[in-house]
């Protein structure tokens, strides 16, 4: 220090940035260098390890990880449902390229189509049972999901923006004031998704989070191999294609206009996947679920995580659901950090966008293209 | 006639009587009366010319004469004001620019258009999905279609880029590409489409002349697989050396139209490209 003349802080830090950095891509190196089957352990290890983590007996060894103001059981399946809902929107965001502000949109119709077509308290009556109806609520919200992108599609850009942030509008004041919907009042006594026990008791019940939490964890493995297998396809060639440049991708051939209705009736079909698991673990739902921030807040996620990449989807939406509700019950200074997590949140999207705009875990091709640009500097010295 | 010794091709020649005298001359696009306004300016006017199987034409003209307006009225981007535009038989004006495509165009850009974040093999894959009817669900459960499509895709993309020569690079991301690169690699993703007729902008801009010569080869060897070409070029020499006629264009008209050695010799193009002397006007 003395003998040296040091560079002044700011490429101090510069500095601590390039390290991080360097052991981010010694870490990823490492990964891609790993023979295969010491991936697939590691990956068998993960997926056990989310299985684990909702079994007291486990988590209660995890340090700080577990909430403390909420229970922690319950925080990881709302954090699984916003992992599911990023995973769908990143479909129509990362991959296809198109701002959908909406998305919250299709979740509700997701879980209301469980609600009407099966709680008493629904003027229809219907009583289905639940697993009936899952299939149903996804076929309507992909439904919804075309309709809502037939005419809006043609658009580009910010006005598609808006017009699906007004659809999302549209599906909550119709929540709150329509009749048929029941408003805050709400429907009760949705039922329970089906399995037993071999005592009898019911493998899904009121108290326990943790078979929901499963449910969830499973289907978003399901969902992430599907999702996988599309963008290795045709199909997700055409997405990228179309988010690259819409214009060469329709003079190469593309079917602009069906696959940006196909990317926005996959996420839409996904999002209500989410609804009717949530509607199915509530027992209740009403007009106050479905506030417009829970679209800006998987929006954040996705964008938080690194557009255009499953697994940044996945830490994403993890990461900000989770966050959310660490900080119940936490106090500083006589108030709980609860009360001003989405001034965190902008903090957050604020640095990341200056630091870090391609997100935590960036598609291969962002990351390449910083990966350039930092050669070009390097070049330039 | 100095053109037989091009023996794949019919020599072309711009009158109408010698149409009937040469029976392989199957026309393939007819720009027919093309008029073609924008607001109070004519960016075309009454623009006809025909283009005929198996030929490579050239489209030239002084900066602003309406050469790409001309390439986008014909594939599909623009709208003809009047007159119409007739690919093998069938009307372009109403099609969707992927159904032109399908039908056998397949042009490149004047400022390269690549999908920037998608490896060469990708973006020449892109090309090669044109013809493929993969759906949704097939690809979602990698169905025995979608697994054949992209194996087919995939190598018919490796051989195009093998032909156009920068299969080596073909993991690499588009916009690492160098410049000459990126060209060929248009090139190539426009072929994946199996084009009958393909429409290249300018491709020589920015090239150096041992590069416009590889160019030309690369042409030539494309037409000889039988595709027809339409060529846009400011170069002069790029364009009497490899085109079988040529097509020029001013303000939007077309001033001349023949064999390129005529089109050289004719006084109304070598006033529009170098101006007329004053006494002379």
């Amino acid at each position: 220090m003395t003998t040296t003349v040091n560079p002044p802080t700011p490429e101090q830090q510069q500095g601590i940035g390039t390290r991080l950095r360097h052991g981010r891509e010694a870490i990823s190196q490492r990964w891609h260098d790993a023979p295969r089957w010491v991936r697939w352990a590691a990956l068998v290890a993960l997926i056990a390890f989310f299985y684990a983590l909702p079994n007291k007996e486990f988590y209660q060894y995890l340090g700080p990880i577990p909430t403390t103001g909420s229970n922690f059981t319950q925080v990881l399946f709302t954090v699984s449902i916003y992992v599911l809902l990023a995973v769908g929107l990143n479909i129509v965001v990362g991959f296809a390229g198109l701002l959908d502000l909406g998305y919250f949109g299709f979740f509700a119709v997701g879980a209301y189509t469980v609600a009407v077509l099966t709680s008493p308290s629904s003027n229809l009556k219907t009583l289905w049972p639940w697993l009936l109806v899952v299939p149903i609520a996804i076929a309507l919200t992909m439904v919804s999901g075309i309709m809502l992108g037939t005419p809006t599609l043609r658009l580009r850009g910010d006005y598609l923006a808006l017009v699906t942030l007004g659809f999302a509008e549209m599906i909550r004041i119709a929540a709150v004031s329509s009749d048929f919907l029941k408003g805050q009042r709400g429907f009760n006594q949705i039922p329970h998704p089906p399995g037993k026990y071999a005592d009898g008791k019911p493998f899904f019940g009121v108290l326990d989070a943790r078979p929901y939490y499963w449910l969830v964890l499973t289907l978003i493995i399901l969902v992430v191999l599907g999702v996988r297998n599309l963008t290795h396809s045709r199909v997700g060639r055409a997405w990228i294609s179309i988010r690259e440049d819409e214009d060469a991708a329709q003079l190469m051939g593309v079917p602009t206009f069906k696959f940006k209705l196909w990317a926005f009736a996959s996420g839409a079909a996904i999002a209500g996947l989410a609804g009717a698991l949530f509607a199915g673990k509530q027992n209740f739902v009403n007009s106050q679920n479905f506030e417009l921030l829970n679209s800006i807040i998987i929006l954040a996620a996705v964008i938080l995580g690194g557009s255009g990449n499953i697994v940044g989807a996945i830490v994403g939406g993890g990461l900000v659901a989770y966050m959310i509700e660490r900080f119940r019950g936490i106090e500083l200074f006589g108030t709980e950090l609860y009360e001003y997590r989405f001034l965190f949140f902008g903090v957050v999207l604020v640095v990341m966008m200056i630091f870090r705009p391609q997100g935590i875990i960036p598609n291969r091709r962002r990351a390449a293209e910083f990966k350039d640009r930092r050669k070009e500097v390097i070049v330039g010295e | 006639m100095s053109d037989t010794e091009r023996t794949p091709v019919v020599p072309a020649q711009a009158d109408a009587p010698m149409v009937e005298t040469l029976p392989a001359r199957e026309p393939l696009l007819e720009v027919d009366h093309v008029t073609l306004r924008f607001g109070g300016v004519v960016a075309l006017n009454d623009v006809d010319f025909t283009l005929y199987k198996g030929e490579i034409l050239g489209l030239i003209g002084p900066n602003g004469a309406g050469k790409t307006t001309c390439f986008n009225a014909m594939t599909g981007i623009y709208q003809p004001s009047e007159g119409q535009i007739r690919f093998r038989g069938e009307k372009i004006s109403g099609k969707k620019r992927h159904q032109i495509t399908q039908l056998g165009m397949a042009r490149t850009f004047q400022n390269i258009r690549l999908f920037p974040e998608m490896t060469a093999l990708e973006n020449v894959q892109v090309g090669a999905d044109a013809h493929h009817r993969t759906s949704v669900v097939s690809a979602l459960f990698r169905l025995p279609r979608h697994r054949r499509e992209e194996r087919e895709g995939r190598e018919k993309a490796e051989r195009l880029l093998e032909f156009v020569g920068i299969r080596p690079r073909m993991h690499e991301f588009a916009r690492n590409l160098s410049y000459g690169e990126q060209r060929r690699l248009e090139i190539a993703r426009a072929l994946a489409t199996d084009p009958v007729l393909l429409c290249l902008d300018e491709p020589a801009a920015g090239f150096n002349p041992a590069e416009k010569e590889e160019l030309l080869q690369l042409i030539r060897q494309i037409r000889d697989t039988g595709v027809t070409v339409l060529l846009i070029e400011h170069d002069m020499r790029l364009v009497m050396g490899v085109t079988d006629r040529i097509v020029v264009l001013e303000f939007g008209k077309k001033i001349a139209e023949g064999l390129p050695a005529e089109v050289r010799d004719n006084p109304k193009v070598v006033a529009a490209y170098l101006g007329v002397p004053d006494d002379a006007a």
